[in-house]
């Protein structure tokens, strides 16, 4: 045989891996032609440093846990408060800044819970099909029907307030919309002939699902993911605000704003900053999942 | 050919900027179809075929396309430089386009009426007010035109949708709606490719009664060499981005003097005989972002030599309008 | 070796808010001899290929039967069904989207060896290597994905696959319709070649007459689901008994100058599957349709010469007769 099997199993790295890293630098071009796309890149940079290293550079890391200096209280920005201070004399910029981990924490989350039982369900619905499919949909159309926020508030209603309940409350409105994204891919890759030839080979059900259909459906559910990791941010805020997510002085923006409301408009800088922050860190995640499209969606590309 | 061109293409040149380089789609083409001449445009995949055309009414992208040289002469004007304006008197009326798949072509919320009423309509902007036809006339003048391309009873499929026509009858629609500005010259892109062999037939047919009947010319383009022997008068075998061969049909596929001609013609298996032995043609296209020096077809010829490595001389045989692209013939050639 | 006996195929669908059975496959005889290539051929709706995926397993049939080397396999629990997947193989039209695009050659070309054999490791890759080299690929194939290959390379990759297992029959649906001639003639003299050397029998799903005659020595002409004609190839297309299989010949254009007019074109559309003609289902667009036998009876098979089966009027003698 020509093929000795040393020649086999030693193809270069780069030979093996030619294609990936064409399709890569193609991505890279793509998104760099697509200024909004490469804001949401910074933003979202300026985030995970924030996340990462927030912790060992804040000014006043004792401020996080809501500490009280009544002798600084409501200060306005200046070079040793950056963002001011807060009613018991919290430095602002200190909180916001490890307030980007708590909403790291709350996005990952909840739109992990939602995909993972929303994928599954989705790809069930849509291969198995029949009265299986019927019955996963109308309940999804259910939840779809009632509006997500409003859901989530009569979920931690019953709960009780608090981050962890609220988190909950969030993953269990946010899985259908990745139902109904799955189960639409699945149903179009069901009839696909490379499915068809995995079954005239024997494959079996499972292996369909999860070498053939799972692998081909990533493309669209990294881009609702990552459009989702700020929708969720923002619902957590929103919960926080209406004071069911998390407790002050817990460092969430959403309960920030909410205590800080009481000081408009004099003491403004109180619930601008956290507002900024989510605010722009939606706005990143938003545009990446834009940028994300663009280079995932083959449609609209040579 | 004794008549002038209506369509002159002369030493196109054109590439796209792709990510991965300069795709150097078309090298130097050299085509023109005369009054009442149908043209046939024959080759594989990637050939080149389409894209020759499609800038005949400014229909490719630029980005990525960029001409690089040559004219596109219409009855003398330059259909590369056109103005907008121009193209837009042009477009439908002088000269008109049909393509593969008729049903990506036609609105599925409207009715075939509506639409050809529609294009009759937007062909009459150039005109003077008194001469406009009205929405009821164009209306009779659809119906006209669906009955000349022998759409059974025209005047209640007109309000038919797309959808609710066999794909036959689509590729007839829109066939008639091309012509019914009466074009001189109508540009066919695979047109019956989607169709199956016996629909084939009968749109085949009609094209050629059509040419016949109204004086058209046309250019048509197809990879099935059965369909242009059908009824052309002259093909161009294309092959990487150049015109290889051209001449009439009895010439160039009875008579094939390219090797890249003759192989192809060797690769078709023959419904109506016995079969013999098929050569295809080994090896594949070359890669047009980096093209080989000199001739194109080289890597893949059997008779290759070594002065293929510099680029082919254009040989005419002007007595019978014939272009062959090959150093075989460097002498000239004639035609027993 | 293969036998279809009445075999048949309903889709239900919904058209407009009705619920209607469209028959793509109906009461179909075909019989495949061991090595023998039969080639299917029929117009778009035809229901050449249900027939193919339904000998298969791909599609479920509503009627009849699939005898395959002496025995039923129209219904198999899942044990059998491996079986079958073993010794009967498919590829498919469209060479492109009958490969995972998320998967390497390597890895879709062991598929069915991972599913049906122990091989692994480097064991399984070089049975992996051996199998691209006798389709005539080399082995820097191996960790490229689809997209990277030419039509052509991408069949040679579906036909490695479909072959890895030794299979006994090949169902072949338009293997080269969507490639360019040039590549076609490669892939249809290869698929000559290894028909011989690995001894397999073939059904050759095709419109391409042309394609069918060159790789087949039986031939059958579907129409609307129904086997018009079936016969030796060479038989068939020297003397087409079937209207529809004469003007189906007459209407391939051939790719030489000055080929002489041949009988007129056939008039109308194919009816459509939901609404058949009836008689036969041919009558609609046949210039030999005889009033009031061939719009109101249905046509039985009738056998004529050379193990020759045509479905038409014409050839019924006593018919003739009571015409004359």
């Amino acid at each position: 045989m020509a093929l000795s099997t040393d020649d086999m199993t030693a193809p270069t790295w780069a030979e093996k891996h030619a294609s990936s890293i064409r399709t890569l630098r193609l991505y890279t071009k793509i998104f760099r032609s697509n200024g909004a796309a490469m804001l949401g890149l910074g933003i979202i940079s300026v985030f995970m440093v924030l996340v990462i290293f927030g912790p060992s550079f804040v000014p006043y890391p004792e401020d996080a846990q809501g500490v009280v200096h009544l002798e600084r209280k409501l200060l306005p920005p200046s070079a040793e408060h950056w963002f001011g201070t807060d009613e018991v004399g919290d430095d602002i910029f200190t909180r916001v800044v490890i307030g980007a981990r708590v909403s790291l924490q709350i996005g990952l989350i909840v739109t992990g819970i939602a995909m993972l039982i929303g994928v599954p369900l989705g790809i069930i619905a849509g291969y198995v099909g029949g009265w299986v499919e019927e019955a996963i949909m109308r309940v999804t159309d259910i939840f779809l029907s009632i509006p997500g926020l409003i859901l989530a508030i009569a979920i931690v209603g019953v709960l009780g307030p608090g981050i962890f309940n609220s988190m909950l409350a969030l993953s269990l409105v946010w899985w259908p919309g990745y139902v109904r994204l799955v189960q639409a891919k699945t149903l179009s890759l069901k009839s696909a002939i490379y499915v068809d030839a995995a079954r005239s080979i024997g494959a079996s059900r499972m292996r369909i699902v999860f070498v053939h259909i799972l692998p081909n459906c990533m493309s669209p559910i990294i881009v609702k993911a990552s459009m989702d990791m700020g929708m969720a941010i923002l619902g957590a805020a929103s919960l926080g605000f209406l004071g069911l997510g998390a407790q002050p002085p817990f460092p969430e923006w959403g309960a920030m704003i909410s205590v800080g409301r009481n000081y408009l408009p004099d003491w403004w800088w109180y619930s601008f900053f956290p507002g900024l922050a989510i605010y722009l860190t939606v706005l990143g995640f938003n545009l990446l999942g834009d940028g994300l499209r663009d280079i995932l969606d083959p449609r609209g590309r040579e | 050919m004794t008549n002038t061109p209506v369509l002159d293409i002369r030493d196109y040149r054109l590439n796209f900027n792709t990510f991965d380089g300069v795709y150097h789609a078309l090298d130097g083409v050299n085509l023109s179809v005369g009054k009442g001449e149908s043209l046939g445009i024959v080759g594989e995949t990637g050939c080149g075929k389409s894209v020759t055309v499609r800038n005949v009414l400014g229909l490719l992208p630029s980005p990525p396309a960029e001409v690089i040289s040559g004219e596109i002469l219409y009855n003398g004007l330059d259909m590369l430089k056109v103005t907008p304006e121009q193209m837009k008197k042009i477009r439908g009326i002088e000269i008109a386009m049909i393509f593969q798949d008729p049903m990506t072509y036609l609105n599925p919320v409207f009715t075939i009426g509506t639409q050809m009423t529609d294009v009759i309509l937007a062909h009459q902007k150039a005109l003077a007010k008194g001469e406009k036809k009205s929405r009821k006339e164009a209306r009779a003048h659809a119906v006209d035109m669906l009955r000349k391309v022998h759409l059974p009873n025209p005047e209640t499929q007109i309000d038919r949708y797309p959808h609710e026509l066999s794909g036959g009858m689509r590729q007839r629609v829109l066939i008639a709606m091309a012509l019914s500005g009466s074009p001189k010259l109508l540009i066919a892109d695979e047109p019956t490719t989607a169709l199956d062999v016996t629909i084939q037939a009968q749109i085949l047919d009609l094209i050629a009664e059509l040419v016949d009947d109204m004086g058209l010319s046309v250019i048509l383009i197809t990879h099935d060499l059965g369909v242009v022997a059908k009824i052309c008068d002259n093909v161009a075998v294309m092959y990487a981005g150049q015109v290889v061969e051209y001449g009439t049909i009895e010439e160039v596929f009875g008579r094939p003097k390219h090797p890249y001609t003759e192989g192809l013609l060797k690769s078709i298996p023959h419904p109506g005989r016995p079969p013999e032995e098929l050569f295809g043609i080994p090896g594949f296209l070359p890669n047009l972002l980096n093209p080989p020096v000199g001739c194109r077809f080289q890597a893949r010829c059997s008779k290759a030599m070594e002065i293929c490595g510099t680029p082919a001389p254009n040989r005419n045989n002007a007595a019978h309008d014939r272009t062959v692209l090959c150093h075989l013939y460097s002498e000239g050639f004639d035609d027993a | 070796m293969l036998e279809t006996r009445d075999l048949s195929v309903g889709f239900k669908i919904n058209s407009g808010g009705k619920k209607a059975v469209l028959m793509a496959v109906n009461k179909v005889n075909l019989n495949i001899r061991k090595g023998d290539a039969l080639g299917l051929v029929g117009e778009s709706g035809s229901g050449k290929s249900t027939v193919g995926r339904t000998i298969l397993h791909l599609n479920k049939s509503t009627g009849g039967s699939v005898i395959f080397d002496g025995q039923d396999i129209t219904s198999l629990n899942r044990t059998d069904e491996k079986i079958l997947r073993r010794r009967a193989q498919m590829v498919f039209q469209d060479p492109h989207s009958a490969l995972n695009p998320r998967m390497t050659i390597l890895r879709s070309v062991a598929e069915p060896l991972i599913l049906h054999t122990k091989l692994r490791g480097p064991e399984l890759r070089e049975k992996v290597g051996t199998l691209l080299e006798i389709v005539g690929l080399q082995k820097q194939f191996l960790y490229r994905y689809p997209h990277e290959l030419s039509g052509g390379q991408k069949q040679r990759v579906c036909i490695a696959r479909a072959i890895a297992l030794n299979p006994e029959l090949l169902v072949l649906d338009e293997p080269t319709s969507a490639l360019d001639v040039s590549v076609q003639a490669q892939i249809l003299e290869f698929l000559k070649s290894i028909q011989k050397e690995l001894d397999l029998t073939y059904l050759f799903i095709s419109h391409n007459l042309a394609v069918i005659r060159y790789v087949c020595n039986r031939v059958a002409v579907m129409y609307l689901g129904q086997i018009v004609e079936q016969g030796e190839t060479e038989d068939v297309f020297n003397n087409p008994k079937h209207p529809y299989t004469k003007a189906l010949l007459e209407a391939v254009p051939l790719p030489e100058p000055g080929q002489p007019r041949r009988g007129k074109p056939l008039v109308g559309d194919i009816p459509s599957p939901l609404d058949l003609p009836r008689g036969c289902f041919f009558n609609t667009r046949c210039e030999k349709a005889m009033a009031g036998i061939c719009d109101s009876r249905s046509v039985p098979n009738y056998l004529v010469e050379n193990n020759r089966a045509v479905r038409c009027f014409l050839y019924n003698k006593d018919l003739q007769l009571e015409q004359a």
